[in-house]
């Protein structure tokens, strides 16, 4: 029963993300693609870029069309995509949302606890890690192209890989406009020439 | 008292004009409860956002959650968090099923095909920047060499590699860091 599967997911990668929203994109890359097998590697990438040109944060727009996705790819009517949808989003939030209610009490003590900073500092560099592994794994035929198949793409993907990672690194360029970029010069150069 | 309205309609403002994730939150925020309806001091702000860090889930979410539940218990918590992202689950939903839709179009393939590279380098990019707020050093840069290696060439869940290093980072807390800190 996705559904079910759906709710157990996500409420894992919810309670587990130490490390902002790319940590949960690696997350859930690795859960909906390599695990499940929910969606395809260049499915996962759509919805990354879709997720951080709209507003909202992007762990929560991630999970949401990600559970659409999951939930439509696997057979059913796009209304129960919508309930996956929901479902996905609602159980993102739903155990943080407990432990920050337990925790709120504690605010100052437990921020500024030796232990938590100790445990802490290591999932940061763990997390660190994390990303790294979801970038790597992200580096595929789907998402590049193939030298067989079209060497215009291959290249042209590489280019772009490598002007927006300096650009983002270098210059802080917002990720907004590098997308919007990209997805013009894929408008016209794979629609338009191609 | 605060309504739980106000509450809502603050989040939803505060959720509903950000693009960019959960950071770009933060001025917009400061800006409606600290300098617009004085609910928390500049202080007790930083104070949240440490605490939202820390706190594992979706960081903007957190802070409503925190703010609310201070401002009106449980009910603002709720409303709080509803606020934050309502319109951009809807938003997001409205595309999923647009380009759900369109799939196969040639027009949106070829977007696609321009965009995934950049989308690949916008998740590698965070890696050197998060490397030196992470303060990583010639003692402790195999974590993350050894984090990226056991999921990518062994397969293992990243949630695991998580929960070792969280009880690792405990054990050394309790056991080893304090014996470094006395000689």
């Amino acid at each position: 029963m996705i559904f079910w599967k759906l709710f157990y997911t996500f409420c894992k990668i919810g309670i587990f993300n130490f490390g902002g929203g790319y940590a949960m994109i690696a997350l859930i890359q690795n859960e909906v693609v390599e695990k499940n097998g929910w969606m395809t590697m260049a499915e996962f990438t759509d919805i990354v870029a879709t997720s951080q040109i709209t507003p909202g944060p992007i762990g929560i727009n991630v999970a949401t069309y990600a559970g659409y996705t999951s939930v439509v790819n696997a057979g059913y009517d796009p209304l129960w995509g919508v309930v996956g949808a929901f479902l996905a989003s609602f159980s993102v939030i739903l155990l943080p949302f407990l432990l920050m209610l337990i925790v709120s009490r504690f605010l100052l003590k437990f921020k500024n606890h030796p232990m938590v900073k100790t445990v802490l500092s290591v999932l940061k560099l763990t997390v660190v890690g994390l990303i790294a592994a979801a970038a790597v794994l992200l580096v595929s035929p789907d998402t590049f192209g193939t030298f067989s198949e079209s060497p215009l793409q291959l290249f042209l993907s590489i280019g772009l890989f490598a002007t927006a990672f300096f650009a983002s690194l270098k210059w802080k360029t917002n990720p907004i406009l590098l997308i919007v970029l990209a997805g013009v010069i894929g408008f016209v150069v794979y629609y338009g020439i191609g | 008292m605060v309504s739980l309205l106000q509450l809502f309609w603050s989040f939803f403002k505060i959720g509903t004009f950000t693009l960019g994730g959960g950071y770009a939150m933060i001025p917009l925020m400061e800006k409606e409860l600290v300098d617009r309806h004085h609910w928390l001091t500049g202080e007790e702000f930083m104070d949240i956002i440490a605490l939202s860090q820390t706190m594992p889930g979706i960081f903007a979410a957190n802070m409503a959650v925190h703010v609310g539940w201070r401002l009106r218990g449980v009910p603002g918590a709720v409303f709080s968090i509803i606020g934050n992202i309502l319109v951009p689950i809807l938003i997001i939903l409205a595309l999923a099923m647009g380009l759900h839709y369109l799939q196969g179009n040639a027009v949106v393939e070829a977007i696609f095909k321009g965009v995934r590279p950049v989308v690949v380098a916008l998740i590698a990019a965070p890696v050197f920047r998060m490397a030196k707020t992470a303060k990583i050093s010639r003692y402790n840069f195999w974590i993350p060499v050894m984090a990226a290696l056991l999921i990518w060439l062994l397969g293992i869940s990243p949630i695991w590699v998580i929960l070792a290093a969280g009880t690792g980072g405990f054990i050394y807390g309790k056991y080893l860091e304090k014996k470094e800190v006395q000689p």
